[in-house]
C-alpha cells in the first residue's frame, strides 16, 4: 500500500541558491512527522514546494502523494486531492468575514455549508462563534486568532495531508495548547501531518522527526533523540566540527 | 405594468428593499424627468419639480432638531435604452437634524444614457447626513454618470457618503465632490467600484478641514480588469489646530487595466495631521495562494479577495 506522502531526492534552486538538496522522507496516514531545523535551513521552502506554491517548482526529485507524482499539479489541484498548507503567517482578508472564510473550504469540496458545522469547527479551536463569525479576517484579528481560524477551516476541509508551517510561532500559551490539541485531533481523524518547526518543544507531538540543515535531512528518527541532538549541536551550530559525521559514527 | 412599478422592480432587482408602501419611510422615485412617487414624513420635506426637459430639481430639508427614524429612499433612473436625467439636488440638514438617505440609481437597459447630478449640500451645526448611493448599470456599459457635489459641514456636523457600483458595467463615471468642514465637523467619503471592459472611472474627492478638530477620511477601493481605466484624485487639506485626516486609496488591477492614484495632502497648521496610503497592484499572492490551498481555483480566489476588498 502506498504511503501518504513520499519525497524522493528533492532539489530546489531559486535563482542561483540551492535551497533543497536531496530531501528524502515519507509520511503515513495518521502519522505526525516533524521537521526541525534552524531558521533559513529550507523548512518553509519545503512546505511551499510540497503545496505547489508559485516559483517553488523542484528541478529534480519526486513528490508522491498516495503513490501519484504530483510535481506538476497546481496548488488547488493538490488541495482537491486532500493536501493543504497552514501558513506560518496566515493571510489577512479585508472585507471577508470568518463565516465566509470558513465556508470557502466546504464549498470547494462541494459540501453543504451549515451554521452548525461552522460553529462546531470554531468551538473546537476555542474561538467563540458568537463573537467571531461576523468579524473580518483582517488586521483586527491577532496572529494567534488567525491561526486558530485557519485550523478551524482545516477541520471543515478535513484534508488527508496537512502541512503545518511553524504553527507555534507568534502564539501565546493558550493558543499553543489549542494547537497541540488540534494536532492530536487531526492525527486521530486519520490525517497525516507534516509539522515544520524550529522549536524542539513541538517535537513531543510527533511520531517521528527529522533534522534539516542547509536543505538536507541530516538525521531522522525518534523525536526525543532528534530533539536532544538539535539542542546539543545546533545552538551554536556545530557544523565546523562536522557534527553529522561525529554523531553518525 | 406602469412606469412606477417598473422603476420599483428595477430598484428591487438592484438589491433595494421594498419600502415604497411603508408610510413611515420617506421616498422619491424619479424616472428621467418624471416624478413617479414622493412621500415625506414628519420633520422631513421633499420637493421635486420638473424644471425643463430631462431636468428635475429636488429639495430635501430636514428641519431643526428632527432625527428621521427610517432611512429615506431615493430611486433615480432611466428605463429605456437611451435617455438623459439631470437632477439638481439641494439638501438642507438643519441644526441638530439627522437623516440617512439610501439612493439607488438604476439604468438596467442603458445603451446610451446620461445621468447628471449636481448637488449642493449644507449640514447645519450638529447635523448629520449619511448618504449611501448604490448604482446598477446593466451589462451594456452605456451609462455616463457625471456627479458634482458642493458640500458644507458646519460646526459639529457630520457627513458620510458611500458610493458603490459592484455589479454590471460602469460605463463612464466622473465624480467631483468637494467638502468644507468647520470646527469639530467630520467627513467620510467612501467609494467602492468594480470596473471591466472599457469602463472609465474618474473620481475627485476633496475635503478641506478648515475648523479646529475637524476630521476627514477619504477612502476609495477600486478593482478593474480588461481594458478598464481608473483615476482617483483624493485631496485632503488641513489648516486648523487638531484637524486630522486620512486618505486611503487601494486599486487592484488585472489584465490590461490601468489605474492611477493621485493623493494630495496639504497641511498648513503645525498641530494638524493628515496621512495617506495608496496602493495599486494585482491581487496579493499570499492571499491568493492561501485560498487556492483551500481548493479554490485562481479565478475564484481572486474574486473572493476583490469582493472582500470592495465590501470592506
Amino acid at each position: 500500500m502506498s504511503k501518504l506522502l513520499e519525497v524522493k531526492d528533492l532539489h530546489l534552486k531559486i535563482e542561483d541558491a540551492e535551497i533543497l538538496r536531496g530531501m528524502e522522507f515519507s509520511l503515513e496516514k495518521g502519522e505526525v512527522f516533524a521537521l526541525i531545523g534552524p531558521n533559513g535551513c529550507g523548512k518553509s521552502t519545503l512546505a511551499y514546494t510540497l503545496m505547489g506554491i508559485n516559483n517553488y517548482h523542484p528541478q529534480k526529485g519526486e513528490i508522491l502523494y498516495k503513490g501519484e507524482k504530483i510535481n506538476d499539479l497546481k496548488i488547488n489541484q493538490r488541495a482537491k486531492k486532500g493536501i493543504t498548507l497552514a501558513w506560518q503567517e496566515p493571510a489577512r482578508y479585508q472585507g471577508v468575514t470568518v463565516r465566509e472564510f470558513l465556508a470557502l473550504g466546504l464549498r470547494s469540496k462541494g459540501e453543504e455549508v451549515t451554521e452548525e458545522k461552522l460553529r462546531d469547527a470554531l468551538n473546537k479551536v476555542a474561538i467563540s462563534p458568537y463573537q467571531y463569525l461576523n468579524r473580518f479576517v483582517d488586521k483586527s484579528l491577532s496572529g494567534g486568532e488567525r491561526k486558530r481560524i485557519e485550523l478551524a477551516s482545516l477541520i471543515l476541509m478535513h484534508p488527508e495531508l496537512i502541512i503545518l508551517d511553524e504553527p507555534d510561532s507568534g502564539v501565546d500559551i493558550v493558543a499553543l495548547n489549542n494547537i497541540a490539541d488540534m494536532i492530536k485531533y487531526f492525527k486521530d481523524s486519520g490525517s497525516g501531518l507534516l509539522l515544520i518547526t524550529h522549536s524542539e518543544e513541538m517535537l513531543q507531538y510527533a511520531d517521528k522527526a527529522a533534522l534539516v540543515c542547509e536543505g538536507e535531512i541530516i538525521r531522522q528518527g525518534d523525536p526525543a533523540d532528534i530533539s536532544e541532538y538539535f539542542k546539543s549541536f545546533c545552538f551554536p551550530c556545530a557544523k565546523e566540527e562536522d557534527c553529522e559525521t561525529e554523531v553518525a559514527s | 405594468m406602469n412606469d412606477y412599478e417598473m422603476m420599483v422592480d428595477a430598484y428591487k432587482d438592484a438589491g433595494g428593499d421594498d419600502i415604497f408602501s411603508d408610510s413611515e419611510v420617506a421616498h422619491v422615485v424619479l424616472e428621467q424627468d418624471r416624478i413617479l412617487g414622493m412621500h415625506a414624513v414628519e420633520g422631513l420635506e421633499v420637493e421635486a419639480d420638473k424644471v425643463e426637459a430631462n431636468k428635475v430639481r429636488v429639495k430635501v430639508t430636514v428641519r431643526e432638531g428632527y432625527k428621521i427614524k427610517n432611512p429615506v429612499h431615493m430611486c433615480f433612473g432611466v428605463l429605456p435604452k437611451e435617455g438623459k436625467q439631470i437632477i439638481d439636488m439641494n439638501v438642507d440638514i438643519q441644526k441638530d437634524a439627522q437623516v440617512e438617505v439610501r439612493a439607488d440609481c438604476v439604468f438596467p437597459n442603458a445603451v446610451k444614457v446620461q445621468h447628471i447630478m449636481d448637488a449642493v449640500i449644507n449640514i447645519g451645526e450638529g447635523g448629520s447626513y449619511i448618504y449611501k448611493e448604490h448604482h446598477f448599470h446593466g451589462d451594456n456599459g452605456g451609462v455616463e454618470v457625471i456627479a458634482k457635489s458642493d458640500i458644507n459641514v458646519e460646526a459639529y456636523g457630520k457627513l458620510v457618503t458611500k458610493f458603490d457600483l459592484l455589479k454590471g458595467r460602469v460605463g463612464k463615471i466622473d465624480f467631483d465632490y468637494e467638502a468644507e468642514i468647520a470646527e469639530h465637523g467630520t467627513v467620510e467619503m467612501l467609494a467602492r467600484i468594480s470596473g471591466q471592459k472599457d469602463d472609465l472611472i474618474k473620481i475627485r474627492e476633496a475635503a478641506h478641514l478648515n475648523g479646529e478638530s475637524a476630521r476627514g477620511i477619504l477612502d476609495s477601493k477600486i478593482a478593474i480588469k480588461d481594458q478598464a481605466e481608473a483615476e482617483i484624485y483624493n485631496e485632503l487639506t488641513a489648516d486648523a489646530a487638531d484637524a486630522m485626516g486620512h486618505v486611503d486609496c487601494t486599486e487592484i488591477i488585472k489584465d490590461q487595466a490601468v489605474a492611477r492614484a493621485i493623493p494630495i495632502v496639504d497641511v498648513r497648521h503645525p498641530e494638524a495631521k493628515v496621512t495617506h496610503e495608496a496602493a495599486i497592484g494585482s491581487v496579493d499572492s499570499t492571499q491568493l495562494q492561501t485560498l487556492m490551498a483551500h481548493g479554490l481555483d485562481e479565478e475564484e480566489a481572486s474574486d473572493v479577495i476583490i469582493q472582500g476588498l470592495l465590501n470592506d
